[in-house]
């Protein structure tokens, strides 16, 4: 068990230092020939004025919120998925029971408009 | 000869401890081998996938595709390498320049990592780790974190505005992906990879649970982040989206990422719905469940492209409607409907067909029930009827006509 998680750490170091290999290597032999002109950011020609990171719609935060809720949900689903098969039928029925009270509030969400988009 | 790999390890195993390294070491030392093994060949296959990908395209749009380096240009991969290899790097003024730099490198790293734990044959398993789908979904969701980074350090207004157009997309597909990843779990009543594959003997998954393997086909290919589902990097609407201001082979490594990341969703869906390695043989010659692997995942990634090739793109506003009005619902509901019967389904001890057929029944009526209520509550689409057609007749034929 435990050589499993060195060879996935092991495993993880080669997936980050091969990249980085790759794009190490073109900076040494690639022609690097800065000026003012060349660095400036793409807007289809015309000069950007003002701070660019702007904000953004407020619409992307009930997104992530309604995220939260579902993943954290399917996550403490797993282990109800794995014992299933030791559960009596009362337990299966309680996890359904849980979902149901989720999908109530997914339907709520839709009911009060907070999912469409403007 | 019919286990090559294992007789290559033990080989390995047997030089390396003749040459009086430690047991600790020599294990190492082979792991190490192993994963970098594993990289090699993902970038390999990336190589080739990129040329079929653009035989295949130009094929289905009409025309030749690459055809100029080497015969039908199978070379054209390695002239594009060697091209990104020499170009300008060009980091735009006011950048945030460690994290522009690590974003390219996370987002091909988010991707290879889950192949840690694949297994390719009946022998050949990675590590087989009793959390595997666990793992795979928490490594997988680095991938938004990689271009969430990429739009923001950007400087760029349009990197900007597609890196938060992708994350709203990506984090909402996520969703309905892991659910539908949690009804194979809940049939091998396992998260192991090798335990769900061996549940799948002789009746894949697909024939199980079609609903599940259909709404994850639909959402792993929005995670791809390809057409009909490419908002994030709309060429219309946003330049190139997130990774507009990379160049050479920082934005190389993005163009890789999303090649091997549909990869990777071919060979997922392959363990989880396609039986894995399983096949004629493959029990006792190893060597053919790994050609069995990817020869399934190859099947796969082909009809991801040509789905991607043959739809235009959605809106976002349509593109988050299927999500939360139609994916999830649907999703959950077909996960209450999977879990109680086949709970009920235990306690009756039925022949395995039949546990197939019920459940294959089951998965078909919620899904053609979805659909059913789903375009009755759709408002009807407005057709402008014109009387006449509205188009250029020529004179001589207005005179027979009339």
């Amino acid at each position: 068990m435990q050589a499993y998680w060195v060879y996935i750490g092991i495993f993880l170091i080669v997936a980050l230092g091969f990249p980085t290999i790759a794009v190490t290597l073109p900076a040494l032999i690639s022609p690097r020939k800065p000026n003012r002109r060349k660095q400036e950011v793409y807007e289809c020609g015309i000069e950007t004025k003002g701070n660019v990171r702007v904000q953004f719609k407020t619409q992307y935060y009930i997104y992530a919120l309604l995220f939260l809720v579902f993943d954290i949900e399917t996550i403490f689903l797993f282990p109800w998925a794995v014992s299933l098969g030791k559960l009596p039928l009362f337990a299966v029925i309680e996890g359904v029971i849980f979902i149901v009270i989720l999908l109530a509030g997914l339907v709520y969400a839709l009911r009060e408009g907070a999912l469409a988009w403007s | 000869m019919a286990d090559l790999i294992n007789v290559i390890e033990n080989w390995l195993n047997k030089l390396l401890l003749g040459w009086g390294a430690s047991p600790g070491l020599t294990q190492f030392i082979l792991q190490a081998l192993g994963s970098v093994l594993v990289v090699l060949i993902c970038f390999m296959i990336v190589i080739a996938l990129i040329w079929v990908e653009r035989k295949l395209a130009g094929r289905i749009q009409d025309r030749f595709g690459p055809n100029r380096a080497g015969p039908f240009g199978i070379f054209q991969s390695f002239a594009d390498i060697i091209k990104i290899f020499t170009k300008e790097y060009i980091t735009p003024q006011g950048a945030d320049k460690v994290t522009f730099n690590i974003a390219p490198v996370l987002a091909i790293a988010s991707v290879l990592a889950i192949w840690a734990v694949f297994p390719f044959a009946s022998n050949v398993i990675g590590a087989d780790v009793n959390v595997g789908v666990l793992y795979i979904v928490a490594i997988g969701s680095f991938g938004i974190l990689a271009i969430l980074m990429a739009g923001w350090s950007s400087n760029n207004r349009y990197a900007l505005l597609g890196a938060s157009r992708s994350v709203a997309m990506l984090i909402s597909y996520e969703i309905p992906m892991v659910v539908s990843l949690l009804i194979p779990v809940l049939l091998a009543h396992s998260m192991k990879l090798s335990a769900i594959i061996d549940t799948q003997r002789p009746w894949w998954f697909i024939l199980v649970v079609p609903t599940a393997a259909l709404i994850f086909l639909i959402s792993s290919m929005a995670e791809i982040g390809k057409a009909p589902f490419d908002l994030l990097e709309a060429e219309s609407e946003l330049v190139a989206g997130y990774h507009t201001e990379y160049s050479g082979m920082k934005f190389g490594m993005f163009y890789v990422a999303e090649f091997l990341h549909q990869f990777t969703v071919g060979a997922l869906i392959t363990i989880f719905f396609l039986g894995g390695w399983t096949g004629p043989m493959a029990a006792h010659w190893p060597i053919l469940g790994v050609i069995y692997f990817f020869g399934k995942a190859f099947l796969v990634y082909l009809v991801i492209s040509w789905i991607r090739l043959s739809l235009p793109r959605i809106r976002i506003d349509e593109m988050l409607n299927l999500n939360w009005k139609f994916l999830i619902p649907v999703s959950f509901i077909n996960l209450i409907g999977v879990a109680v019967a086949d709970r009920i389904l235990l306690d009756l001890e039925p022949p395995r067909w039949l546990y197939v057929a019920v459940m294959f029944v089951l998965n078909m009526l919620i899904l053609l029930v979805a659909l059913y209520l789903s375009g009755k509550s759709q408002p009807a689409l407005e057709v402008e009827e014109f009387p006449h057609r509205p188009v250029a007749v020529s004179p001589r034929t207005e005179k027979s006509s009339s």
